[in-house]
């Protein structure tokens, strides 16, 4: 079942609203399209301790939930902004369940440093990481990312790769170590900082996950926040589409007022609500025990989630008329952050094949 | 975002948990659009008198109303305790979901007292006559007449539609036309009619599926005694109202959806289709369809249970519930073959589906209003009768027609 925010979520989400706002997160979305740097919102993600969310105290964090998260992400989706959340919160996620030093989560908590996770099944395109311990805690790393979310600009790269008998190992490299190397890449939406990474003979620290752990802990999170985004996204492009059709006159009425326009409205209000109730579901089951569930949920959240901006960026420009095409018009960026998300951290289709298979094991 | 329950409610549950232990063994099983003959219709009835009995149907309903004065909190617990083993809920959700409040909001105290007690126990099913042939989404263009005599008695002549249940049930609720001159929302007054009157008949209406669930009602010089009115005489449209408001809170709770456990099943089950890894991607992208439709109906429960009003997400259910269901049927036929069209619960359902759709209201006429009361959207303008037929001012003033069609 299911509460009202808390006034804890209530003030993060309407805080996390107000500091986007402040940084004209859209208008930064367009000006690196024409080339200039993006804003920087990684100062506004450490002073809303975003960057500590799933930190716990003890190493300056602030302990809170998925849900918490998925909600800073939908503020941000609706925006368009990228705070470099998308691989950082999975990364430290990961970190903070391996038990790492509370030194190296504590510069990640506090925003001094920031992560990334590359997983082979996170990329645009499918990667491969083949991992030699070497017995003495140290995780030799060969293979490549291509398309790693926030790779361009991590300090800390959280990797999980297999060992030679397919086990998968988790490991930690500075992003600056021998034997990594980080190649931005240009976009197609210029808020991202995506990057091909590749390891040749890096040497990473490995980390030991405990059993009731799985593996897929960060990918399955940053499937969910990225869903999260996404709803934020849709939701922006209905708001941006609904206030045109209120104001557009044609053959004498706004737009709106007829079916053909006013049915695609409510479609990715369907859409975009019965995503969010995933996204609910998914909070809930990152705090069940063992977290059960929590792969369907967060994988049916990314699934639903890319559908609903899949449906709502195209026709948000639709209902705008030739306008709508223009480079001039807002839609065209919200079109953009749905084409290329739709194929980051793995694709959206390898999010519904997960759900599928989860279906089916379980 | 969990919501913790009460001691007093994790009390009930477990009460109702022991009780359904000693009282649920032979209970019927809940059904997903699947025909009932006269046999399962009895054990149901025989099964919601002794939920009745025992105080779990109607439970918000007030003890005057012969209700166990329960919160929603406490009836959203036994949905959820039922749907968990598969049991069947009371039969009759019309006369308990719709009906039932509608009179106890504007019947008066004797029709409350003769009706509300046999209809919660399943004594006496309900069903509505409102559809007609005519009036389907724009309800309030009721052309049944009801006239009334000098003695008081009214004359009824007309026909309804799409009236589920008219078999079983010993009451309908009916919709007329008592003014003809009055402005199309003004002219109707609401009735209650017993199912077995002279002037009544009832013709079974074959569907896609080649069941029988809706049926024709054909009024002939029906006569009614002059208290058979439920409200005031010419305030049949606000009782109408009322009920659809209920009806789609009913409608609303994803009734009528595929289940995630049977296609789960229905493709684990087939060696093929199991380890076809082409089909995972599609099986993903119905599933979380259905699920996101769980997780929205369990959001709606718990903001009904909360004692909030739920938002646009009551309405968008049904339409996701029907757009979901007919593509999770496709997907399991197009994954273990067609033959599943020729029997059994898929080709039933890919049958019974294209109907839901327009139950309770087409789908057309729900994005409309969701879309005026939610995003906010101006109407359609109204087409204005001429004005020898209806008054201008009041026609245009009229409220939007509804999600109108019985389900």
């Amino acid at each position: 079942m299911y509460l009202a925010l808390t006034d804890e979520q209530s003030f993060l989400q309407e805080a996390a609203t107000a500091a986007l706002a402040r940084c004209k997160t859209v208008e930064a979305a367009r000006a690196a399209l024409d080339g200039e740097p993006y804003t920087d919102l990684w100062p506004v993600a450490v002073d809303a301790g975003w960057t500590g969310l799933l930190v716990s105290e003890d190493a300056d964090g602030v302990g809170l939930g998925a849900y918490e998260a998925l909600l800073i992400l939908e503020a941000c989706g609706r925006t368009l902004a990228d705070a470099r959340l998308l691989g950082h919160l999975p990364a430290t996620a990961l970190l903070e369940a391996a038990g790492a030093d509370a030194e190296r989560r504590g510069a990640l908590a506090r925003g001094e440093r920031r992560a990334a996770l590359v997983c082979p099944s996170s990329g645009d395109r499918p990667g491969k990481v083949a991992v030699a311990l070497d017995g003495s805690g140290v995780a030799v790393l060969d293979g490549a990312v291509p398309g790693v979310l926030d790779a361009d600009g991590a300090d800390v790269l959280v990797v999980l790769g297999r060992d030679a008998d397919g086990t998968p190992v988790l490991s930690v490299v500075d992003a600056g170590a021998d034997g990594v190397t980080v190649t931005p890449k240009r976009g197609y939406d210029g808020s991202r900082a995506l990057a091909n990474v590749a390891f040749a003979g890096a040497r990473a620290t490995a980390l030991t996950l405990p059993a009731d752990v799985a593996p897929s802990l960060g990918r399955d999170l940053q499937r969910a926040l990225l869903a999260a985004e996404s709803v934020g996204s849709a939701d922006g492009a209905l708001q941006m589409a609904t206030a045109y059709a209120k104001d557009r006159i044609a053959f004498g009425r706004a737009i709106g007022s007829y079916q053909a326009i006013k049915h695609k409205l409510v479609e990715m209000l369907r859409l975009t609500d019965g995503a969010r109730s995933l996204l609910v579901a998914t909070g809930s089951a990152w705090d069940a025990e063992g977290r059960e569930g929590f792969t369907l949920a967060a994988n049916a959240a990314r699934t639903a989630a890319a559908d609903a901006l899949d449906y709502a960026a195209p026709e948000n420009i639709f209902i705008h008329g030739g306008i709508g095409a223009t480079w001039e018009g807002d839609a065209m960026l919200y079109y953009r952050r749905a084409e290329l998300s739709r194929r980051l951290s793995g694709g959206a289709e390898a999010a519904a094949a997960t759900v599928a298979t989860a279906l089916l094991a379980g | 975002m969990s919501l913790e329950l009460t001691a007093d409610q994790q009390d009930y549950r477990r009460r109702f948990r022991a009780w359904l232990d000693e009282h649920a063994l032979h209970a019927p099983p809940r059904h997903v659009l699947e025909p009932q003959d006269d046999a399962a219709v009895a054990r149901l009835r025989a099964w919601q008198g002794v939920l009745a009995d025992a105080g779990y149907v109607g439970i918000t309903w007030p003890e005057a109303a012969g209700g166990p004065g329960g919160t929603q909190a406490e009836a959203v617990i036994v949905e959820q305790e039922l749907d968990a083993r598969g049991i069947s809920g009371p039969f009759d959700f019309i006369g308990i979901g719709m009906v039932g409040p509608t009179l106890m909001a504007h019947g008066s105290p004797e029709q409350q007292d003769r009706y509300l007690r046999p209809l919660l126990r399943g004594d006496e099913f309900w069903c509505q006559l409102l559809s007609e042939p005519g009036a389907g989404s724009d309800l309030a263009n009721v052309q049944t007449k009801a006239r009334q005599r000098e003695d008081g008695t009214w004359l009824v002549n007309g026909q309804k539609v799409w009236t589920s249940f008219a078999q079983h049930a010993a009451h309908g609720i009916m919709l007329a036309r008592t003014d003809p001159s009055a402005a199309k929302h003004k002219g109707l007054t609401m009735f209650a009619v017993p199912m077995d009157a002279d002037g009544l008949k009832i013709v079974p209406l074959r569907q896609i599926t080649g069941d029988a669930e809706f049926n024709e009602v054909f009024i002939d010089d029906l006569e009614l005694p002059a208290d058979s009115v439920i409200g005031a005489v010419g305030d049949g449209w606000r009782v109408a109202l009322t009920m659809l408001g209920f009806e789609r809170v009913a409608v609303g709770s994803g009734l009528h959806a595929v289940r995630l456990e049977r296609l789960v099943a229905a493709i684990a089950g087939d060696d093929a289709a199991r380890e076809d890894p082409a089909l995972r991607v599609r099986m993903g992208q119905v599933a979380s369809q259905l699920l996101s439709l769980r997780h929205t109906s369990e959001r709606v429960t718990a903001e009904i249970a909360d004692g909030r009003t739920p938002g646009p997400e009551a309405g968008l259910i049904k339409i996701t519930s029907v757009l979901a269901s007919l593509d999770a049927c496709r997907f399991v036929v197009d994954a273990i073959g067609p033959d599943a069209l020729a029997g059994g619960e898929w080709g039933h359902q890919v049958s019974a589906l294209p109907g839901v759709r327009s139950a309770g209201g087409t789908e057309e006429i729900l994005r409309n209003l969701i879309g005026e009361r939610f995003l906010g959207l101006p109407p359609e303008p109204r087409v204005v009768p001429p004005p020898a037929a209806r008054p201008v001012a009041a026609a245009t003033a009229a409220p939007a027609a509804p999600a109108g069609a019985t389900a």
